[in-house]
This record gives C-alpha cells, sequence and structure tokens, in this order.
C-alpha cells in the first residue's frame, strides 16, 4: 500500500480551493503525501472488515433517537459570540466571502 | 432583439425540475431545543448545537419527522422504512460546522405526485407532477454583506452572521423531471407551487410564506429542440420568492436558452439567481466548478425509522385535499368554474367558507369578498386574507342588508369603514346614523320630484317602456342619499306611473 499514490496534487488543490485556503507550490506536494500516509493507515481498518460485513453508520443498532419539540433556555448573544474571533452587532463577524454570489 | 415566447415554444420543448424548499413550523430547531420565532434579535435563539461548537451532540426533533411523514403522505409518497442523516460538506459560513445535516441517499419520503390544473386553449387540464423525494435537513444562518453594494457579497468587505435560522427544520420537496408541458410550463411550475402551498398550509406543518422564505423554490429549465427527444443542460434559478416570480423566471430562462441555442451556444450548467425587480436572471457560481458537497452519513444520529402503524395513523388523519375541498365546496355552492378559478385565485376560498358557516348566502358572501372587498384589497395591494374585515363582519353586513336595514350602497360605506378601523358595522352603522330610509312619505316625495324633473322619461315608462325607470329610479337613489331601498324605490315609481 504504501509510495502508491492515492491523492493527487490536483486533488489536494481542488480541496484547498474548496476550503478557501490558499497553499503553495511545496505544500501542495508536501501535504498530498503526508494524506496519503493518513490514508494509507486508516486503510489497515478496511482490511479487517470482509465483505460479509455490512457497512455502518453507527457504532449502536438503534434507531429514532428524538426529543419532543419543546424549547430549551438558548445561550445568550454575548455567551454565543465570547468565542468568536471577531463581532459586530450581535453578531458573527467574518472576512469576506470571495469568488460568490448570494 | 429578443425572442418572443411564441416563437421559443413552436420550436423549443421545456423541461423542469423543481424544488421547494419549507421550513417547518415547529416550536425548536431540527436537532437542538433553541426557538424558531421570525425576526428575533441576531443570534438570540441559538445553543452550542446549533453553533457547532465541539462536543455538542445533535438530536432529532420528533415534531419535525411526524410533519415530514404527514408532507410526503399528502404527496401520496412511499415512506422509506430506514432512512438517515448525512453531513453535506462545505467551506461557507452561513453554517458554522462547515457542514449541513441533511438527508441523501437515504430520504424518508420517496415517489410521489401531485396533480395539478392549468387552464389551457383546451380548457383545464391537469397536469401530473411527479415527486422524486421529501427529505428533512437544516436550514442555514442568515448573512449581512457589509461595504460595497447594496448587501451584495461581490464587492463586500466583510459578512456579519445570525445565527437564529441556522438549524431550523427546513423540508426540501424534489420533482422528477417534468416534462410534456409544452408552452405552459411556466403555468405548470407556478400551479405546482400554488397546490404544494395550499397542501402544506392545510396540513398546518408551516407558515407557507414566500415573503418570509419560509416557502422557497428553486427552478431547473432545460431546453430541447421539439422531437429531438434528448434533454437540454438545466440551469437552476434560485431566489424565486413569490408565485408570480417562479412562472417569470421559468419564462425568462426558457428565452434566454432559446436565444443562446439560436446562436449555437452553449447553456452553461449553473446557478442563477432571480431579479425580482426586472424578471431577468444573472449568473451565480458555476455549478460543474463548485459542487462538491462529499456527503456521508451523519455519525451522530441514529437512523429514522417509523412505525408503520403510527405512519397509517397520520395517514388516516390527513386533511382533505385542497383540490378535494375545492371541488366539493364548488358543488355545495352551485358556483360555475370560471368564478371558482376567480376564488381560488384570489385567495377567497376561505373566507368564504367562513362568511357561508356563519349563516351568509353562499352567493351573497362570494359577491362580497371577489366585490368590494376586493377591489379595496386591490387598491391598497394587500392580499386579500390581509384586509383588516372578518369573514364575521361581512356575515352581519348580508345579514342586515338581508333584513332590510341596509341597501348595497350603504353596506358598500359600512364595509369600507369597517376596514378603515372605524369598528364593527355595528357600531359603523351607529356612530354614521346610516340607515335605509323607509319613511315611504319622504320616498314619495322624492319620487313625486324625480318624475316633475324628467317628464319625457316618466312618460315613456308610462307608456311601458320599463328600462327608462332606472334613470328615475338613481334621481330618487341620490335625493336620498342611497339610503333608501332601491327595489322599494323602483316599486313606488312604477305604482305611480301605472305600470304595477
Ligand atoms: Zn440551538
Amino acid at each position: 500500500m504504501a509510495g502508491k499514490s492515492r491523492i493527487s496534487r490536483d486533488e489536494v488543490a481542488r480541496i484547498a480551493a474548496l476550503a478557501r485556503i490558499t497553499l503553495g507550490d511545496d505544500e501542495l506536494t508536501h501535504l498530498a503525501g503526508q494524506i496519503d500516509g493518513i490514508l494509507d493507515a486508516v486503510a489497515v481498518v478496511q482490511e479487517a472488515a470482509g465483505t460479509d460485513v455490512p457497512a455502518m453508520s453507527h457504532p449502536l443498532e438503534i434507531s429514532n433517537v428524538t426529543r419532543p419539540d419543546l424549547i430549551r433556555p438558548s445561550l445568550t448573544p454575548e455567551e454565543a459570540l465570547s468565542g468568536a474571533p471577531a463581532s459586530e452587532e450581535s453578531r458573527f463577524r467574518v472576512p469576506q466571502i470571495l469568488g460568490e454570489e448570494a | 432583439m429578443a425572442l418572443s415566447y411564441d416563437d421559443v415554444v413552436a420550436r423549443y420543448e421545456p423541461s423542469l425540475g423543481l424544488e421547494v424548499h419549507v421550513e417547518l413550523n415547529t416550536e425548536t430547531k431540527m436537532f437542538c431545543g433553541c426557538a424558531t420565532v421570525f425576526g428575533a434579535p441576531p443570534n438570540t435563539q441559538t445553543c452550542p448545537v446549533c453553533l457547532g461548537m465541539p462536543g455538542a451532540l445533535p438530536m432529532v426533533n420528533e415534531k419535525a419527522i411526524e410533519s415530514t411523514i404527514r408532507i410526503g403522505l399528502a404527496l401520496n409518497c412511499a415512506i422509506t422504512p430506514k432512512s438517515r442523516f448525512a453531513r453535506k460538506n462545505y467551506f461557507y459560513p452561513d453554517m458554522p460546522k462547515n457542514f449541513q445535516i441533511s438527508q441523501y441517499d437515504e430520504p424518508i419520503c420517496t415517489n410521489g405526485y401531485l396533480d395539478v390544473e392549468v387552464e389551457t386553449d383546451e380548457g383545464a387540464k391537469t397536469f401530473r407532477i411527479e415527486i422524486e423525494r421529501v427529505h428533512m435537513e437544516e436550514d442555514t444562518g442568515k448573512s449581512l454583506h457589509v461595504g460595497g453594494a447594496t448587501g451584495r457579497i461581490h464587492g463586500a468587505e466583510y459578512s456579519l452572521l445570525d445565527y437564529n435560522r441556522a438549524g431550523i427544520p427546513l423540508v426540501e420537496i424534489v420533482t422528477k423531471v417534468v416534462s410534456s408541458t409544452g408552452k405552459y410550463a411556466p403555468e405548470v411550475a407556478k400551479a405546482y407551487v400554488k397546490e404544494l402551498r395550499d397542501i402544506l398550509r392545510s396540513l398546518g406543518v408551516s407558515d407557507v410564506k414566500m415573503e418570509q422564505g419560509s416557502l422557497r423554490c428553486d427552478a431547473n429549465v432545460s431546453l430541447a429542440p421539439i422531437g429531438s427527444g434528448k434533454l437540454g443542460t438545466r440551469s437552476e434559478t434560485k431566489n424565486v420568492n413569490s408565485l408570480r416570480s417562479v412562472e417569470r423566471a421559468v419564462r425568462g430562462e426558457m428565452i434566454r436558452h432559446a436565444g443562446l441555442l439560436d446562436k449555437g451556444e452553449r447553456v452553461v450548467q449553473e446557478t442563477r439567481h432571480f431579479q425580482e425587480d426586472t424578471g431577468a436572471t444573472r449568473s451565480g457560481r458555476s455549478k460543474e466548478q463548485a459542487e462538491d458537497y462529499r456527503y456521508f452519513p451523519e455519525p451522530d444520529l441514529t437512523p429514522v425509522a417509523p412505525d408503520a402503524t403510527w405512519i397509517e395513523k397520520l395517514r388516516s388523519e390527513l386533511p382533505e385535499k385542497p383540490s378535494v375541498r375545492r371541488a366539493r365546496l364548488q358543488a355545495l355552492w352551485q358556483v360555475p368554474d370560471k368564478e371558482m378559478a376567480a376564488m381560488v385565485n384570489a385567495g377567497a376560498v376561505d373566507l368564504v367558507e367562513e362568511t357561508v358557516a356563519l349563516g351568509a348566502d353562499p352567493t351573497k358572501a362570494r359577491g362580497w369578498w371577489l366585490g368590494e372587498i376586493s377591489r379595496l384589497a386591490n387598491e391598497a395591494e394587500v392580499e386579500l386574507s390581509s384586509v383588516s374585515i372578518s369573514p364575521k363582519e361581512v356575515a352581519r353586513i348580508v345579514e342586515l342588508i338581508g333584513a332590510g336595514e341596509l341597501t348595497d350602497k350603504l353596506a358598500r360605506q359600512v364595509v369600507a369603514a369597517v376596514i378603515a378601523g372605524e369598528g364593527d358595522p355595528d357600531s359603523v352603522i351607529a356612530a354614521k346614523g346610516i340607515k335605509v330610509v323607509s319613511d315611504e312619505s319622504s320616498l314619495i316625495a322624492a319620487i313625486e320630484k324625480a318624475i316633475a324633473d324628467q317628464p319625457e322619461t316618466a312618460e315613456k315608462v308610462r307608456n311601458g317602456h320599463l328600462p327608462a325607470a332606472g334613470a328615475l329610479i338613481g334621481a330618487v337613489m341620490k335625493e336620498t342619499k342611497g339610503q333608501a331601498d332601491a327595489a322599494r324605490v323602483r316599486e313606488l315609481l312604477l305604482g305611480q306611473l301605472g305600470q304595477a
């Protein structure tokens, strides 16, 4: 498994673009190798499960864990914003969103 | 030069796909207990779950599941025995988690349909709109773009986020490809959204206010040459926030696509934004490039497996379908097709039904809502249901006319005063001293004066030309300032002129 490239530099560049992260050429090469390493490590798990084991999305065989439609106290705006790097007019302030229209 | 719509549909066949998002009117959000009040001050309805804080775990609102199943059942869908939530990953600040919890390959309802009626050249025709899926997800926060022009992202210096809306239960209803509508595509699209809105309203699951965004429509449109048997490239128009806009957006996109195809250019598969002021659309981001949501099953939520008995109970408790109800009321009230359609278009059916339930004659109730009250609503540019007169007040006015205590003309004054906020009909009548002139001696005096003033007209009536009486009755009504009962005036007048 190791050594065989699972993720190309182009793919890293694309994911970075989706995440609005600017990466330099050397960073792309570096990260492509690193992500490969991570995928290799995770791939070991795939060997443990045979084709007879159905895919699962939750570790417990339970369904319908729900709550009644009853209001619970929310945070105050001050509490909600207390961890925000920047805020204004009781709102979270974020950097300009580039390249898109709303 | 812009193509004419007739020219477009003579050569091209449209296909539609409609995605409707509806915000449920639950008390709390989809995955947390935060309230969902519209217009609350910013960030007063948030908690660690809907702010996506580390370690916070979502839990599904059971009312939201119930509402979604009821929507699915009303749309003739199959309910999936075991459906799952999925994460839709994207990097955009309107969701603090960097993903939206939605449903992907296992939606809760699938394969339904909704029949809608559209007026065609050959009369009313039913179009069956097939429903691909109905699924649950959560709404996003609201962004406010600061700097640049008119709140648009383009040129904005930064954005401000309010997460009150983030996490409100949202149901997405997606149609299969709708073809074979031909030139009626815009009307079919509008009729579908309208019928869907009526169904959602009858279910009581949403406020369905397009202007407040609790019901939103995205319209996918594509064109192909007639007879080609192919599907063209589609564009997706977002931001369509009124029924009229649905129709305009579809028609506008059909004309735009045809213009491109005529020039041998290709239609770009992209998201476009509807411009309410011009009716045109403008390009948003290109889908081919931006869409990569990397869906995967939501590990923090368990599957939804609704009990079959519960589903059957919900099915048995569904309200009467709006279309069935309309047919029943039309037969009950004996309303011609055209007038029923006018009543539906004006949003008057509920109002007339309530007025009739309070004892008014259906024809009279309809007459007032579609006549004078509609006229005043149009003048004020508001929906009929927003006019400040209640079915109870209209029923009372109809009752007073029936008892001879109001003429139609006086009743119109009363209606105007009630709408102007001067009180209920009885207090308006008392305050204004409105009463039908029933003192016959003063009526007879007015009639004699009219005959004296218009001797030639009176002579015609005497000679049996009854339509001429109208001018004399008019003069009497004017003399009595509209307070006389026109029917009684006519009776007395004809008596005076030997025609009774
Ligand atoms: Zn919350």
